[in-house]
């Protein structure tokens, strides 16, 4: 079954965000990880949330192209994998060696919707 | 009702020819067969809700043929075989799910590659991973204890809401999101390694305590005891006892529930009304319980660091083990919470911790230890909280003290019984302000 790790930080600017961060080569040495267990499937890190834009279209069909969004979201999703694993307990171990999963930040682990099963 | 000591050959003694009785006495051994049979389908089938289904249609089959045709020589078998008929029948009839146990069965191969279950051989006792898949930390907590009932407890949905005073409509919504959540997430149905029993025992564990306290102390409503529930949940603690025998936890439990239920005749006086501790007549507790209890707590508590349980379990030896509340090792009792509170620190150890300081060093240093905890948000809205602080007030002779105390716990108490055993303590201060 495929479930997606999403990785989720809180704002930088958070005065519960510790001062220990995972590194870079933290990170690569967990994709290495799951790519070795053939387990992995896609995933990948997000740019800085500034660089975010959000769309949306009205009932006229008019686009509203907004910067952000910014102040209202506590936390951050940082960036996802998606994993194929036999089944939940695989994969919150999976999140939980993540280092998305310490120095503050969580892991939401989603299944990915089978239609028709 | 719930909880019956198991038997196994109900429907073949006594001439019982009333349908109904057959039926009830029969429904009676189901309760014990049903989580061992849910659990195998399970096992089998690797579907929660086809297992339930068929495991009932096994029960309602059985329950229509054994009255006229006599109980099969070994029904747990002619269950499993009819159960697996059934659930096969369905699988034929519905792609999506056939296509889904596929699914599951090759996952679960490639999981943890077992063989196959022998129906011939005698059943196997899978009730264990059905525990662990019923209280999984992704599900809540709730969600948990009223699984645990359903599956293992074999209650129907409408019991498990008169147990916790629900509407049935509503438990059904609650059991049925649970069960999705276990389907759809693929929460799945296996023994913990022992490298995660650690971290997982506990909820498993807990779910069957939250049954026991809320059977013995039900939170709200007219009736302060529901001991069918309290008897459920030994059931239980029994099956995961025999089940984790090295697991000193479980033994921590089940000594822990047996110590308290020994209680249950003199908690409450014949209106229904709390007894506390000092005035149960201890001649009425059952002793052949207690010593259950108390060999078990000796074995949770011997050859490793205590758990939570087995602590807990030691405090009410004592307590039943004491001749009177004077005779009580106060000291032992402080120094087992002193544990207790490193292990698993919480406001309600911390206030039981207080009340025995009291016991051991007088009531001003008890009072002392409960204004600190007064500040505590988590504990503002216990009312053993401010009964604790309305007794201790009483002791030292501050009646006015106390009887504002005691209508704070008369405001905060959930049950009729505990208020009025409250209100009859607010009238004994009342009354002592007016001597003084």
């Amino acid at each position: 079954m495929k479930y997606m790790l999403l990785f989720v930080s809180p704002p930088t600017d958070s005065p519960d965000q510790p001062g220990a961060q995972c590194t870079v080569e933290d990170w690569m040495a967990y994709d290495k990880q799951m790519k070795d267990a053939g387990i992995w499937v896609s995933g990948n890190a997000l740019a800085d949330l500034t660089t975010c834009t959000s769309v949306k279209v009205d009932a006229d069909g008019q686009r509203i192209v907004t910067d952000g969004p910014f102040a209202e979201s506590r936390e951050v999703l940082g960036g996802y994998d998606v994993i194929d694993v036999p089944n939940l307990d695989v994969a919150l171990d999976w999140a939980a060696r993540s280092p998305g999963a310490r120095d503050g930040g969580s892991v939401q682990v989603r299944p990915i919707a089978e239609f028709g099963l | 009702m719930v909880g019956g000591e198991p038997q196994n050959q109900p429907a073949a003694r006594g001439p019982e020819t009333d349908p109904t009785a057959v039926r009830a006495s029969v429904a009676a051994v189901f309760r014990e067969e049903h989580g061992r049979l849910l659990a195998t389908l399970v096992r089998r089938f690797g579907d929660l809700h086809l297992a339930e289904e068929s495991a009932a249609e096994a029960i309602e089959a059985a329950l229509t043929h054994w009255p006229i045709s006599g109980v099969p020589t070994r029904p747990g078998a002619w269950l499993l075989t009819t159960a697996r008929r059934r659930a096969v029948d369905r699988i034929r009839r519905d792609r999506t799910l056939a296509l889904r146990i596929a699914v599951l069965q090759a996952e679960a191969d490639r999981a943890d590659p077992a063989p196959a279950a022998d129906v011939d051989r005698d059943l196997p006792d899978d009730r264990l991973a059905l525990f662990f898949t019923c209280a999984h930390p992704a599900l809540t907590e709730e969600d948990r204890v009223a699984l645990t009932l359903r599956c293992l407890g074999g209650l129907t949905t409408a019991e498990v809401a008169r147990a916790f005073l629900v509407p049935e409509a509503t438990m059904a919504q609650r059991i049925v999101r649970a069960k999705r959540k276990i389907r759809d997430a693929r929460i799945p149905f296996r023994v913990p390694g022992a490298d995660e029993l650690p971290q997982r025992l506990p909820g498993v564990l807990q779910a069957v305590y939250s049954i026991f306290t809320e059977g013995y102390a039900a939170s709200s409503g007219p009736r302060l005891q529901r001991l069918d529930l309290a008897e459920e949940a030994i059931r239980l603690a029994r099956i995961l006892h025999r089940l984790l025998p090295a697991q000193r936890e479980t033994a921590g439990l089940l000594g822990l529930l047996l110590l308290v239920h020994a209680r249950r005749h003199t908690r409450t006086g014949p209106d229904g009304v709390p007894v506390l501790l000092d005035e149960q007549d201890r001649r009425r507790w059952d002793r052949p319980m207690i010593g259950e209890g108390c060999a078990l707590a000796r074995t949770a508590l011997t050859g490793g660091p205590p758990g939570p349980y087995g602590l807990q379990a030691a405090i009410a030896a004592l307590h039943d083990e004491a001749p009177d509340v004077a005779g009580t090792d106060w000291p032992q009792i402080v120094a087992l919470y002193d544990v207790l509170l490193r292990v698993a620190p919480s406001p309600v150890v911390a206030l039981n911790r207080a009340v025995a300081v009291a016991m051991r060093d007088g009531p001003a240093a008890g009072l002392a230890l409960l204004d600190e905890l007064a500040a505590d948000p988590r504990l503002r809205s216990y009312h053993p909280l401010p009964a604790a602080r309305a007794d201790l007030l009483h002791r030292l002779g501050r009646h006015a003290d106390a009887a504002d105390a005691y209508r704070q716990a008369v405001d905060l108490a959930g049950t009729e019984p505990d208020r009025e055993h409250l209100r009859r303590r607010l009238a004994e201060a009342e009354a002592a302000t007016r001597v003084d």
